[in-house]
């Protein structure tokens, strides 16, 4: 019979209320519900979700934990395969993995994976029965390993050479630990207190943080080899914010999304004055783009005071690369969708401030290399919306400073590191990569799965290199 | 956390620090910048280092205080820390032995040049420099010029001391009198950087101008930074801040400049009125 039952759907703040705050949006099931989600899991035979995992976690076996009301062994079993459940069950795009397959989706609504993943981690956290499950300290007698970059990528590549054994450290330029998970995703949806945590679990299997460090500038690899280091693993990300190349985009009032949500998150500029970074958002916000980043910044700009807030997008919505779950969120809480909308001209008054976008409409032809149909503009349509404020969210590239200062290491054509895929080996002998250096822009959990690939190859590397040497 | 080992008013509202931070003394170069952060809730800000000592591991600033944070941070004294320093960021200048070059400097960009007219004179490059300032008592890093300079000229806009007048009419008298030296080094404000680029180009003389554009990270990600040279848009935290004057776009970047000039009078009008009177307007 469970089968029956509706999906649970997620506790949310009232869109009115939330727009208002920089509270977390989804408040998390209840036990109660979680267990009564937990149960609409059929255990059908082949468990497709799975392999709708990139890292494969045993999502069978952990929502009938939670149905049995064992909250914590349910949070034990993820972390088999994924450590940082609270973070994934968050921002993951469930509705492309595991609940794409999820049986029960066939005919309904696919079980609330994400949603239960969340619910077991945030129960183990706030039970505080996590420190137990951790393994004892790296010795370090396994050799020495160096980490750039602390995103998913490097904080799992790290955490995982830690206990195998190594001794690491992590190497971050900014101020802070987390990448994307600090500086980019707000608050309202991936709380810091949460990678905090999951940074302080990383530091207490004796991982050795050192911020405010630019490897390439600070501390160059050639100069870590020198130090000592065994092997590097490069998780420095697609932080290079792109621009669409239109006139007007210096104008006053023309953010990248990058700028715009590095303000706000990192620096904390939605608590300005408090906080001395200052963020400026005028009354009509117009946010070029369609992810996940597009939706991130245009929720920002609601909640730091502006009147209206539009999506403009080239393509239609079913191309939309957004999470569902944000999309719908951004909608509920007021943001506009311009679809099929292509900007063409940003348009600046006098003192050299943005008044006005000029843009094309779009119509969908033929499917392009992506597969996806090609926008193409429809002659005559061009008009001008009033706005003083953009925001480019229209994609980032790997940056260069740090790859392109290693000799001899091989990059793609938009500067990504090419890596052997099962390894995470570069075409530097003991430099490994991973996530969104490797892939561009990707996901979370992708870049996880990437730093947890790299860890084994540099543990297989540097045993090797062992063995030969003796 | 890097420690202050030393402080100096170098003039009213101008000071100079020399902190700890051994890996940037180490590698740092001449038009090298770092940025800083000095409690939690502050902002990153970008300063040039105007020295470094890799042998004591420690880095030399010079700031004026302008707004909230750079007064805020005229109130650390020795011995006191500063949370977060990451460098050194920047591309450093390509410097190489030539015959001649001018070093404009205005205001506090002295501190800038400095080292740049430093790595021209050990290479025996002709160094003359034209150093000005609005007032005498604004007259900073004499004699540190003076060492490294085979000619200092001297303006202020008062006239109480030197050339009665902009550091640009100096280099027009000059380069109107035949000097043509093989590059002109203009660091200070975006007026006189820009004023004087306009007599270079006159002259025809080459002249590399280091860009102040307002920075978050300072390492590439932002965008904040962002300038028009040559009409393609650079971030100038990475592939700057020193750029070839004659293509950069002073409009623009004077513009971009007043981005969150509201914002940043609110943050000095409350931390005034929070810290009772900023000291370093009290002196
Ligand atoms: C606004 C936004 C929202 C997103 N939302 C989602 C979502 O909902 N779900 C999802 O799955 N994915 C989302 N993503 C994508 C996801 O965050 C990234 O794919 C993921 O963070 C990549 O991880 P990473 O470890 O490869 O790199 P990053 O998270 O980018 O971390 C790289 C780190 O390396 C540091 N670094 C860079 N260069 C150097 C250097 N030279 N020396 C030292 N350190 C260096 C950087 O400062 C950074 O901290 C989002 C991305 C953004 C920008
Ligand atoms: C590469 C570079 C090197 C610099 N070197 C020096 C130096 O050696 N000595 C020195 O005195 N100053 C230097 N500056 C300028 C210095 O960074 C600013 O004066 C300082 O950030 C002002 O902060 P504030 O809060 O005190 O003033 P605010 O009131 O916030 O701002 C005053 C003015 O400073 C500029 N400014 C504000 N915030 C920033 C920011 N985050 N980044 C850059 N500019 C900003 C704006 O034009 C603003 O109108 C440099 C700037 C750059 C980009
Ligand atoms: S300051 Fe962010 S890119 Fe230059």
């Amino acid at each position: 019979m469970p089968a029956k039952v509706d999906r649970h759907p997620m506790p949310k703040q009232d869109p009115r209320e939330r727009i208002r705050n920089f509270n977390e949006v989804a408040l998390g099931y209840p036990a109660d519900v979680a267990v009564g989600e937990a149960m609409r899991c059929i255990g059908c035979p082949k468990s497709p979700c799975v392999a709708g995992c990139p890292v494969e976690v045993d999502i069978p076996s952990f929502v009938k934990l939670i149905a049995e009301g064992k909250f914590v062994e349910a949070a034990r079993k993820i972390k088999e395969k994924n450590s940082l459940p609270a973070i994934c069950g968050r921002v993951c795009p469930q509705e492309t993995q595991c609940e794409e397959r999820c049986t029960l989706g066939k005919k309904g609504k696919p079980v609330a994976i994400g949603a239960l993943e969340r619910f077991a981690a945030d129960y183990e956290r706030a039970s505080g029965t996590q420190a137990a499950s951790e393994p004892a300290p790296a010795s370090g007698a396994a050799g020495r390993v160096a980490v750039v970059g602390s995103g998913p990528a490097g904080l799992t590549c790290a955490a995982d050479l830690a206990k195998m054994g190594y001794s690491v450290v992590l190497f971050e330029s900014l101020h802070s630990t987390g990448g994307v998970l600090r500086y980019g995703i707000p608050e309202f949806r991936l709380p810091k207190a949460i990678v905090d945590e999951e940074v302080a679990y990383v530091k207490s299997l004796g991982v050795e943080v050192r911020v405010n460090t630019l490897v390439g500038r600070t501390v160059t690899v050639d100069e870590l080899f020198r130090d000592g280091f065994d092997a590097i693993f490069l998780g420095t990300g697609a932080g290079l914010p792109h621009f669409l190349g239109i006139p007007g985009e210096n104008l006053n009032g023309v953010y990248s999304a990058n700028e715009f949500l590095t303000r706000s998150n990192l620096m904390k500029a939605y608590r300005f004055p408090e906080y001395d970074t200052p963020v400026w958002v005028g009354k009509r916000v117009v946010v070029v783009g369609a992810g996940n980043v597009a939706m991130d910044a245009a929720r920002t700009a609601l909640r730091l005071g502006a009147e209206k807030v539009s999506i403009v997008y080239r393509r239609s919505r079913a191309e939309m690369p957004a999470r569902l779950e944000e999309i719908e969120n951004a909608e509920e809480e007021g943001v506009e969708l311009m679809l099929l909308t292509n900007p063409i001209r940003v348009l600046g008054d006098e003192r050299g401030w943005v008044r006005g976008m000029e843009c094309v409409r779009m119509e969908l032809g033929e499917p392009d290399e992506s597969g996806r149909r090609r926008p193409v503009p429809v002659p005559g349509s061009e008009f001008v919306i009033d706005i003083d404020t953009m925001i480019s969210a229209v994609g980032t590239d790997p940056n260069p400073l740090l790859v392109r200062s290693v000799p001899g290491l091989k990059l793609g054509r938009h500067g990504n590191v090419i890596v052997n895929e099962e390894t995470g080996e570069t075409s530097v002998p003991g430099v490994f990569a991973g996530g969104d250096i490797v892939t561009g822009s990707a996901t979370v959990i992708a870049a996880m799965g990437a730093g947890k690939i790299a860890a084994r190859g540099i543990d297989r590397y540097i045993r090797a290199k062992r063995e030969r040497s003796e | 956390m890097h420690r202050i080992v030393k402080k100096e008013e170098l003039a009213p509202r101008i000071k100079l620090f020399v902190v700890e931070a051994p890996q940037i003394a180490a590698c740092a170069r001449p038009g090298h910048f770092f940025v800083l952060r000095m409690h939690e809730q502050g902002e990153r800000i970008p300063l040039t280092i105007a020295d470094s000592d890799p042998a004591a591991g420690t880095i030399t600033m010079v700031f004026q205080e302008v707004g909230k944070s750079t007064c805020e941070l005229g109130t650390l004294e020795e011995g006191d820390s500063i949370l977060d320093i990451v460098g050194p960021l920047g591309t450093p200048r390509d410097i190489k032995r030539l015959d001649t070059v001018v070093c404009v400097a205005g205001g506090v960009g002295v501190a800038p040049i400095y080292p740049e007219a430093k790595a021209f004179h050990e290479l025996g490059t002709r160094v003359i420099s034209l150093v000005g300032a609005q007032t005498k008592d604004m007259l900073i890093f004499k004699d540190r010029m003076e060492a490294v300079s085979d000619e200092v000229h001297y303006s202020t806009d008062d006239g109480s001391f030197g050339y009665h007048g902009f550091v640009t009419g100096i280099l027009r008298d000059l380069l109107a009198g035949g000097l043509r030296p093989d590059e002109v080094v203009a660091i200070g404000p975006l007026p006189m950087m820009r004023a004087t680029c306009k007599v270079t180009a006159e002259f025809g003389v080459k002249t590399i101008v280091s860009l102040n554009a307002i920075m978050v990270d300072g390492t590439g990600m932002c965008g904040s930074c962002r300038v028009t040279v040559d009409g393609k848009t650079m971030f100038s935290c990475v592939e700057g801040p020193a750029f070839d004057g004659h293509k950069v776009d002073f409009e623009e970047l004077m513009a971009r400049q007043t981005r969150f000039l509201a914002e940043e009078k609110l943050a000095m009008e409350r931390y005034q009125v929070h810290s009772e009177g900023c000291k370093c307007r009290r002196k």
